[in-house]
């Protein structure tokens, strides 16, 4: 065997196995550092070929970096006052 | 959040968990973040409150819904169907630059669309992605507060990611031309 025909065969096993499909249902296991390492490998060997796969990851990425700095919904003043309101007459009965 | 039924009754548990926060943190003992801690005290107060609420309604407002059967990641018609490509894309995502979602995000009509992505998830789904993904809170964590194992919160944050994902992606094609 030449070596470059071992060479495919590595590639055949490592990336080979892996569809799409598959990619987007490992795709939260991959952000979770939850693959074992082979899979892992055929997971970034399988990114490193296919460019749909990257723009899904992409995609991903940046929903959940973009998620992580939601603005906070300002509290309505009602509730405010509400809560406010709470907390005096909790402080009230607890220096009784 | 997603154990009553109004929003009347969960801004009634957020008030008393805040109570319940003053009350009890003396006993907080720093085993958890306090986020964590705050967390846990708003479920079982929601909780508590979900089971009251049940067992006086005949008809309980959130029954105990049961989780969507499981659905793809990704819509199965963007894969080939047949051949040598099957399960590989045929129709590729579309690619986000790095302002595409902060496009989304700022304005007003982006804000509600996700919003109404995230409340047509199923509670659990709902719940394990806004402690994850939007509160930021660990895996560990949001197992403890929920109650729920490894395992299990990563199959509904999956679910739930993908699908919001999917929502989103749809909006950007049909959405807003300048995005």
């Amino acid at each position: 065997m030449t070596s470059n025909n071992l060479k495919n065969r590595m590639i055949d096993y490592l990336a080979g196995q892996l569809t799409c499909k598959a990619v987007t249902e490992a795709i939260t296991d991959y952000l979770e550092g939850n693959l074992g390492f082979v899979e892992q490998v055929r997971f970034q060997m399988h990114l490193g070929f296919c460019r749909g796969c990257r723009r899904y990851l992409r995609q991903m990425r940046l929903m959940l970096r973009t998620f992580g700095t939601l603005p906070m919904e300002p509290i309505p003043p009602a509730v405010r006052n509400e809560l406010l309101q709470r907390f005096r007459t909790w402080k009230a009965r607890s220096q009784t | 959040m997603t154990f009553v039924s109004s929003h009347a009754v969960a801004e009634e548990v957020v008030q008393e968990t805040w109570i319940g926060v003053l009350e009890g943190i003396g006993r907080f003992e720093g085993r958890s973040s306090l986020k964590t801690w705050i967390f846990r005290i708003l479920t079982n107060q929601a909780k508590t409150r979900g089971m009251r609420e049940r067992r006086n309604s005949p008809f309980s407002p959130l029954g105990h819904s049961r989780e969507e059967p499981e659905a793809p990641a990704v819509d199965p018609s963007l894969f080939h169907t047949s051949g040598y490509w099957v399960d590989h894309w045929n129709t590729l995502p579309r690619y986000w630059d790095d302002e595409t979602p902060e496009r989304l995000f700022l304005s007003k009509e982006g804000l509600a669309q996700i919003e109404k992505a995230m409340s047509a998830l199923p509670p659990t789904q709902r719940q394990v992605m806004t402690l994850r993904d939007i509160e930021g809170l660990t895996a560990v964590d949001v197992c403890n507060i929920l109650s729920i194992g490894e395992t299990n919160q990563r199959v509904l944050l999956h679910r739930a990611r993908s699908h919001v994902r999917r929502v989103l992606e749809k909006y950007f094609e049909t959405g807003d031309s300048q995005i």
